[in-house]
């Protein structure tokens, strides 16, 4: 879905949440630790919120939320956010800017 | 009392059907058991000829001749009847009554027996060096999620014990300097180990998150240091490390660094379950608190609690990835002690429940 590729494409960090999920919560919590200034798109709250999931899901994300991409690039749910961050690759990918695709 | 049975042998000698008889005999049942239908058939002045009789009168004359007062008579009978049958109903139904508010009773003391049996269950479990099975025969009644644990203690009792297997065999290589591929071959088998377990809680979790969450397999002083189903991962790098010396510079740093990680990931997850922990409080809240129903309210507490099977799986897989990345930083005779010391430090951690259970108690002073 064009929408959803446009905007992870916005910004070097986007993750797409829903304002009921605390796992999200968790994982926003997790990058402001970091210091990394996501954009964060609470897709509960978006009209087209359930094409915005499948899309999630198309792209290959395991869960729709939450959905985090670098520099526009997908890089999974919470498993592989927290499995980047215990091997110390998220903080490197955080620190140099990725080119966006 | 029945004062009717006497008067009646001579209508019965007759052979003739006598209405009043019939309705005495249904009252003496009635009296007896308590339980016939209000709906009595009453078949009274159908009968031709018969005079329905007062019961103190007597009635050897009453078959044959048909007495001036007949109609009177007859009424005032028959009001008599239906007013006994009124109280006879009134009675059956109070009796319905006191049967209904027993059986309540009865299954109210029920389910208080059940959850005495699984809290002394519960008691019984606590200082004991191994989990031992939930006995399924008083826990039958409540359904399948107790096999699913009772499952899952049986195969946790299991685990313990291989896991004192694997310790002692590696206790026993780092001691004869085995080589390290065959240090490799007791060191993958120790990690499969771990996967299974964090397999066992998984299913355990979809069963009674609860149980997995409050690390009820677990013995008390294991449950001291309990986070989200388990032990934290940053605590367990500070106590082991130091026991895995010397390590490289390089290592030192990566080690830290990994315990850095551990703790960040650990306070995001913390704060996410006590998010979780808000939101179900204000949903369970919801509406004025004296309403005195709730179903919606239940509802939606009951979506919010779903998500607790998340943040436990979660939290396994922080474990898991911590002692997944120690492996890679660690040579392979690092490795072996550092699952030696964690296998100890757990060995020791039941043993200090267990004696802690079984302490002699004070003198009195």
């Amino acid at each position: 879905m064009d929408k959803v590729t446009r905007l992870a494409s916005e910004n070097q960090v986007v993750i797409f949440s829903k304002s009921s999920c605390c796992l999200c919560y968790a994982v926003k919590i997790l990058f402001q630790e970091l210091k990394a200034n996501p954009e964060v798109h609470e897709i509960d709250q978006e009209p087209e919120g359930r094409e915005m999931e499948k899309a999630l899901l198309r792209l290959g994300c395991p869960a729709p939320v939450p959905a985090v991409f670098i520099g526009g690039k997908l890089v999974g749910s919470t498993n592989e956010v927290m499995s980047l961050h215990l091997s110390g690759q998220l903080a490197q990918l955080l620190k140099t800017p990725q080119p966006i695709s | 009392m029945n004062s009717t049975s006497t008067q009646f042998v001579s209508t019965r000698r007759m052979g003739l059907y006598d209405p009043i008889h019939q309705i005495s005999i249904w009252e003496e049942n009635f009296k007896n058991t308590c339980n016939l239908s209000a709906s009595v058939s009453v078949p009274l002045i159908g009968e031709a000829d018969v005079k329905l009789d007062n019961q103190s009168e007597d009635s050897s004359h009453g078959m044959l001749g048909i007495p001036r007062n007949y109609d009177q008579e007859a009424n005032k009978s028959i009001e008599k009847i239906q007013r006994r049958l009124a109280q006879n109903r009134e009675a059956a139904r109070k009796s319905r009554l006191r049967k209904k508010a027993y059986v309540q009773q009865l299954e109210s003391s029920r389910l208080k027996l059940i959850k005495l049996e699984q809290e002394l269950d519960r008691a019984r479990q606590q200082g004991s060096f191994i989990g031992c099975g939930l006995d399924s025969d008083n826990l039958a009644f409540a359904g399948s999620s107790n096999s699913g644990i009772a499952t899952f203690e049986m195969e946790y009792g299991h685990w313990v014990e291989k896991q004192n297997r694997q310790i002692c065999e590696l206790r026993n290589a780092l001691n004869a300097h085995t080589s390290d591929p065959e240090l490799r071959i007791l060191v993958d088998a120790i990690m499969n180990h771990y996967s299974d377990l964090f397999r066992m809680k998984s299913a355990a979790a979809k069963v009674d998150v609860f149980y997995v969450l409050f690390g009820m397999w677990k013995t008390t002083a294991e449950r001291f240091f309990l986070w989200i189903g388990g032990f934290r991962p940053s605590e367990l790098l500070k106590v082991i490390v130091p026991l895995i010396e010397p390590l490289t510079e390089q290592q030192r740093m990566d080690v830290y660094n990994l315990g850095q990680s551990c703790q960040q990931a650990e306070d995001a997850l913390s704060q996410g379950r006590d998010r979780l922990q808000q939101i179900l409080a204000e949903t369970v809240a919801a509406g004025q608190l004296v309403d005195g129903t709730y179903i919606p309210q239940m509802a939606n507490a009951m979506e919010k609690l779903e998500a607790l099977v998340s943040f436990v799986n979660q939290a396994d897989h922080l474990r898991q990835e911590t002692l997944q990345q120690m492996f890679r930083i660690l040579t392979i005779r690092q490795a072996a002690r550092c699952l030696l010391a964690l296998g100890e430090y757990f060995q020791r951690l039941r043993a200090l429940s267990s004696l802690w259970a079984n302490r002699p108690s004070e003198p009195p002073a």
